[in-house]
């Protein structure tokens, strides 16, 4: 079985060649994982989410602090059992206080454990199903013009990837203050056990410090790099995932595979990075508690030996040797943690306080159906980059119940204009005006009850095709959607399913015709049941047979409703009342049929011409009606 | 930039070798299968494992020496002398030199461990990522794509690191629990007893935990996956969100899902507190216990404090593995649901692929044939194309018109195979499609889909697609005639502007010629546009239909369409009702015919009252 395709192409022309302008996955760099490992405004921020659970938390540090104590207490109880009840002879009843002492020890730290240890994940989950709640509902208000410039992956890891290394921190945070107080209750132990030992003992321990703080950077640099190959690794087959239909299409296969092999490799190298700066410390580690072993065992066996110290406390030293270098880990740990999660809640923050610019005014209007629904735009100027405008100076009013066809060459800005009557976008000046009110006055909710659209591009949700053409329009009944559908034209089409409504949609959609899933878009914006119907390219995907089968349909849904239907087969607006002609963001021409014929401007000649092009027409045309349009 | 750094020691072969690797064993189990694999990396797997043993004895001896250390100081105390100071440095040097010697062989252990799953993982993720590629629609129109990315990104690791996380952490317990409990029990019975008691009890805790733990994630990474659905859609559908002002729709659904999924993550918790807590107080009790019972035997005199102090210690030892039985059972548990469902990926029957003995595709006159082609989509229980024949040559164009569903897409996709025929054939020149190789044959058949896809990259690298080595000057020809160089040079950034995802920032219109410039890059024997002017005026359509006419006659050219000016040119217009022909011919003979497309090309030219007044 041959695996992978040779390919001529690259082999002949070019062998062992790059492509010069491929690449698989974005070339986005993220963020520093590492930056300040704390950051006031940050902490302030993100504690509000913990504070609805401080009481947990202080009782989960209260029960850190305990269980500490006791981890403490155990190699000190042992010590004096053997000092107390073993050695010389032996004392039988000392032995007993000891193994009782040690019995409470051990029920306080099992209480203590289970204490800590339920409230603090479970908080930390708490905080995380919080936090990405607060995020996802931020993100439902985000202005468009932010959302348009963001990937949905890259959304995905703040919702996922950010909120779990917060989820991380919590989790760690209370436990690490636990290795705090051990660290330095055991130095203080130690210390008080006798001095002199404890000195000599400890003095491994600023050599771990030492160590430690040569190796962060280049450690921190190895394990940032191999987190971030490995994102964008991921990235990378995602992408492949999602086109796989284009990769195929185009016969992209073998140069994609060579691409991402070299990002896997590259991936793989500094996850090998990463691991040999990870595990560089575990010799080190070791050896520092073979050197203090070593120290106990020749100056404390000396000092034994002399008479000067107890066998027991050496035994102490030994258990405390054992464990002095677990909370240095975990703390130099916990660093590089909080380090993370500062940077993830800087992110973190960074959504939420995403501008929403839309936002509703105080006192805001919310429209009724009761509304006359006439839509009207005043010098409307409009641009995505505010530099370059799509919508210059556009007026017209469509008044209610009416019809209006808005039709221009591709690029002109038709979807634009729709968007702005749903207050998508703010204008830049101008204004959009429905029912009488501008849309900034209006509740933005109200507003989009008001205004049904159907997308120039079909979206579709996973779920039932019922589940798609009712929508959130909880109040309509399976009635309501199968008239819908008819009126659409696609019962029939759903009926022939096994499960008629209750089909499942794959994906997008993707187990229907395009055809199909704009009809239910369509079907989805009558059962919304708004005053005011925008239709882009609606029925662009469709023939011009069920197209009229629709029109017919919507001629008695619709009655009394306003109708915007933007479209480049000028069959299709056949109906209208009026039409508006864009050009360049420009409105150069508008009437009804008749007049627009009258005037022998752009929409006649097209008319006459049925199949020629709007571009075709002469500029000096196009000024002349520009002109005309002005004197008017 | 790193990526064209990266991989220059290394040979493509070794990439393929690995993907070709990555599907030996099928029907093994997958433990045996992963296992075998991960030996693929014989110097570091033996490295990893005779170290962990090493590593593990040498850390064994450590209580023993301490043990030993504190006789010694007891010794002194009776039979004072130089001896036994010289001892103790003795031990001293010793303990100093295990303790180096297991940090190094831990190291050895723990770094070649890693080191065979990263490499484990880095094969794996070229065999998946060569799997999505080659799987053919159908799969990838059953499979929901936030799956696959599971499978590819959880799955794939939980395997990987079935390695470290089992075969080897399963040595180094064999070691440390049997040699441990050997020396203890070989020591002193009954004390060796009392300290290993807890053993049994954390070990079978630890695995029933982790199992339901395991069964609680796999149910948790459901909801999950769930949970992510419905941001992603709701984040990639934004725009039908808010054109239905469905925020608090959505909002409900995100709460559903993520209340469910909150109610499992703390049944999780309380399921691992309830036992890490268990596990160590029984690792307490059975100190408290040695500590008495043992107390008491060196008061009797039948033990030595030394002893004693090494049997604490020895526990101390053994409390972290005991308590990764656990996890090792866990890890089994992991690779062996996460391996089920990567392989039966990885072997998934590839629907569409080359024979065997597959040639590439010899393209002479450029004749396109379907011979009663008959068409079924996999589940489906009525057939898409019912019968389909004709033929193109090059320098022809063929149109196809028929209602939403009737089949056009469908019938487009089989030519270049992105489905097989149910019955019939698809011939180049003579040559079933079937039966030559798909890369010859995607390369000569360009398909403009209906539904535009375009990359998160940059204009230009977008039309570049499908051949990455294109010169400048063709790029830019492609964008001409596709009448959207001029709105490129109008950006600031012209052709290295980067499309937003899907490309959001463009309009429908440009989008679509984006992608039909893509196609035109390629020099291709068989050019199909489907649907792929909707959103295009039918000016810039005519002059972009002009512009690829100079190329026309040595290709067939098929255009799927609804506005009949795109196509009334067309040599032959199939028109297509519920997957069947019932019309065809030019556009004047079937005007003439009077038939269903005559009533079409009415329903587009006359106004309406006509159309009324006709009926
Ligand atoms: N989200 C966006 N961000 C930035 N620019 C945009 C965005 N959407 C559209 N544009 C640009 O604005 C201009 C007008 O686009 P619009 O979608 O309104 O055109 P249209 O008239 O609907 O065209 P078509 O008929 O092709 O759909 C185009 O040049 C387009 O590139
Ligand atoms: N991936 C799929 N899986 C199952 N059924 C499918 C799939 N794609 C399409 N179908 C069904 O096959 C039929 C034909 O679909 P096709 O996409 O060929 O229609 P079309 O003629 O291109 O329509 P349109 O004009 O809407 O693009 C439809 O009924 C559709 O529901
Ligand atoms: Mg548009
Ligand atoms: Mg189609």
């Amino acid at each position: 079985m041959s695996v992978v395709q040779e390919d001529e192409r690259d082999v002949a022309a070019f062998p062992g060649q790059r492509p010069p302008r491929a690449s698989v996955g974005s070339h986005r760099v993220e963020e520093e994982v590492f930056g300040k490992a704390y950051d006031p405004k940050t902490v302030r921020r993100i504690w509000a989410y913990v504070k609805p659970y401080r009481l947990k938390i202080y009782l989960s540090v209260a029960a850190v602090l305990v269980f500490t104590a006791t981890q403490l207490a155990i190699p000190l109880i042992i010590g004096n059992a053997i000092d107390t009840g073993l050695v010389a002879g032996g004392d039988p009843a000392a032995l007993t206080w000891a193994v009782g002492a040690f019995a409470i020890a051990v029920l306080f730290n099992f209480a203590a454990s289970w204490v800590q240890e339920t409230q603090v994940g479970q908080v930390a989950e708490h905080v995380l199903f919080d936090m990405r709640r607060a995020m996802f509902a931020q993100l439902q208000a985000v202005s468009l013009s932010y959302m348009d410039k963001t990937e949905v992956g890259r959304l995905m890891s703040r919702l996922q990837g950010d909120v779990n290394s917060m989820q991380e921190f919590l989790e760690t945070s209370v436990i690490s203050v636990g290795d705090l107080v051990l660290l330095f209750g055991i130095v203080a132990v130690l210390l008080s056990l006798d001095p002199w030992l404890g000195l000599l003992t400890l003095i491994t321990m600023p050599v771990l410090f030492i160590i430690r703080i040569f190796w962060l950077p280049p450690a921190k640099r190895a394990f940032w790099a191999a987190h971030e190959t490995n994102s964008l690794t991921a990235g990378a087959m995602a992408e492949g995932i999602n086109g796989v239909r284009t990769v195929q299409n185009l016969d992209r296969q073998k140069v994609n595979f060579d691409l991402y092999d070299d990002k896997a490799y590259h991936n793989l190298r500094t996850q090998l990075t990463g691991s040999k700066y990870a595990q560089v410390m575990v010799p080190i580690v070791d050896s520092l508690t073979g050197i203090s072993m070593a120290t106990v065992v020749v100056v404390g066996g000396a000092m034994v030996l002399n008479g000067n110290l107890q066998v027991g406390v050496i035994v102490a030293f030994l258990f405390y040797i054992q464990r002095f270098f677990d909370p240095i880990r975990s703390l130099t740990m916990q660093y590089s943690i909080m380090q993370r999660a500062m940077t993830s809640g800087r992110r973190i923050i960074e959504v939420m306080d995403l501008p929403t610019v839309i936002e509703d005014k105080p006192g805001a209007i919310s429209l009724t159906g009761a509304m006359d629904g006439s839509v009207e735009f005043r010098d409307v100027v409009f641009g995505y980059d505010p530099k370059r405008p799509v919508l210059k100076n556009v007026s017209f009013k469509v008044n209610p119940g009416e019809t209006v066809a808005v039709i221009g060459p591709t690029g002109s800005g038709k979807t634009s204009a729709m968007a702005l009557v749903h207050r998508f976008y703010e204008v830049q000046s101008g204004a959009v005006v429905v029912g009488g009110h501008d849309v900034r006055d209006i509740t933005q909710e109200s507003l989009g009850e008001q205004v049904a659209m159907v997308l120039q591009e079909p979206f579709l949700f996973t779920g039932t095709i019922f589940e798609n053409i009712r929508y959130n329009k909880a109040s309509a009944t399976r009635d309501d959607v199968i008239a819908a559908a008819k009126a659409v034209g696609a019962h029939d089409f759903i009926a022939r399913f096994a499960n008629g409504y209750d089909t499942m949609l794959e994906q997008r959609g993707s187990n229907l015709s395009l055809g199909q899933r704009q009809l239910l878009s369509f079907a989805r914006a009558l059962v919304a049941d708004a005053k005011i119907l925008v239709l882009d390219e609606a029925t662009a995907n469709i023939d011009s047979y069920t197209e009229r089968q629709i029109q017919k349909a919507l001629e008695i849904l619709l009655a009394g409703r306003t109708g915007m239907v933007i479209a480049h087969r000028l069959a299709t607006i056949r109906g209208a009342d009026r039409i508006i002609v864009l050009q360049n963001g420009e409105k150069i021409e508008e009437g009804n049929h008749d007049q627009l014929m009258e005037l022998g401007g752009l929409y006649s000649k097209l008319y006459n011409m049925n199949y020629s092009s709007f571009d075709d027409i002469p500029d000096e045309m196009v000024a002349q009606a520009n002109a005309k349009a002005a004197s008017t | 930039m790193i990526t064209l750094k990266a991989g220059r020691e290394r040979s493509r072969g070794d990439a393929r070798d690995h993907v070709a690797a990555a599907h030996a064993g099928i029907g093994m189990g997958p433990l045996k299968r992963i296992s075998l694999y991960s030996l693929r990396h014989p110097f570091q797997a033996s490295l990893a494992i005779g170290a962990t043993i090493v590593a593990s004895i040498l850390q064994l001896s450590i209580p023993r020496l301490l043990g030993q250390a504190i006789d010694q100081t007891q010794t002194v105390l009776s039979v004072a002398g130089e001896g036994a100071q010289e001892a103790l440095i003795w031990t001293a040097a010793i303990l100093l030199l295990v303790s180096v010697a297991r940090g190094g062989f831990t190291l050895v252990q723990n770094y070649f461990s890693e080191s065979v799953g990263h490499h484990v993982g880095y094969e794996l993720r070229l065999a998946f990522y060569d799997k999505v590629q080659r799987l053919s629609y159908s799969y990838h129109d059953r499979v929901h794509s936030g799956d696959l990315i599971t499978i590819g990104l959880l799955d794939l690791d939980g395997l990987r690191m079935f390695f470290a996380t089992g075969l080897v952490r399963t040595v180094l317990l064999a070691v440390l629990i049997g040699v441990g409990a050997w020396m203890l029990l070989s020591t002193d019975l009954l004390l060796g007893f009392l300290a290993l008691s807890f053993v049994p009890f954390v070990a079978w805790r630890s695995s029933v935990a982790q199992l339901t733990l395991r069964a609680t994630w796999l149910i948790l990474q459901e909801k999950l996956s769930v949970l992510t659905r419905v941001m992603e859609e709701n984040l990639g559908g934004i725009r039908v969100v808010r054109a239905f002002s469905g925020q608090k729709f959505e909002l409900r659904k995100f709460d559903v899902a993520s209340t469910d999924a909150l109610e499992l993550a703390h049944q999780r918790v309380m399921v691992r507190v309830k036992n890490t807590s268990m596990m160590t107080f029984s690792f307490f009790v059975a100190m408290g216990l040695v500590l008495w019972v043992g107390g008491n035997k060196v008061i009797a005199g039948e033990i030595s404090v030394g002893t004693l102090a090494s049997f604490l210690t020895f526990m101390t030892i053994l409390q972290m593995p005991v308590r990764q039985l656990g996890l090792m059972v866990n890890s089994y548990a992991r690779a062996s649901t996460c391996g089920e469902r990567f392989y039966a990926f990885l072997d998934a029957p590839v629907e569409i692929e080359d024979k065997p003995e597959a040639v590439p595709l010899e393209i002479s006159k450029g004749v396109l044939r379907f011979e009663d082609v008959h068409f079924t989509y996999p589940g489906a229980s009525v057939p898409t194309l019912n019968g389909i024949s004709f033929e193109a040559h090059a320098g022809q164009t063929i149109g196809i018109v028929g209602a939403p569903g009737s089949g056009k897409s469908t019938l487009a996709h089989l030519i270049p195979r992105f489905y097989d025929v149910t019955a019939g054939r698809v011939t180049l020149d003579g040559q079933d499609v079937r039966d030559v190789t798909l890369a010859s044959l995607r390369r000569s058949v360009a398909v403009v889909q209906q539904d535009t896809f375009l990359f998160t990259t940059t204009i230009e690298n977008n039309i570049a697609y499908g051949d990455p080595w294109a010169k400048d000057r063709k790029i830019e020809r492609a964008a001409e005639s596709a009448q959207l160089h001029n709105y490129i040079m109008g950006l600031p950034a012209a052709y290295d502007t980067v499309v937003g995802e899907r490309g959001v920032s463009l309009s429908g219109g440009q989008r679509q010629r984006l992608s039909i410039a893509r196609s035109l890059v390629l020099k291709p024997a068989v050019m199909v546009f489907d649907d792929s002017t909707a959103a295009i005026d039918a000016g810039t359509e005519h002059r972009i239909r002009s512009a690829i006419r100079r190329f026309a006659s040595d290709r067939v050219t098929m255009i799927i369409a609804h506005r009949l000016s795109s196509l009334m040119h067309a040599d032959t217009i199939l028109f297509l009702e519920d997957g069947r022909i019932v019309e065809r011919g030019s556009h004047e003979e079937l005007l003439a015919l009077g038939g269903k497309y005559r009533a079409l090309y009415d329903l587009q030219t006359r106004p309406t009252d006509d159309l009324e007044a006709a009926q």
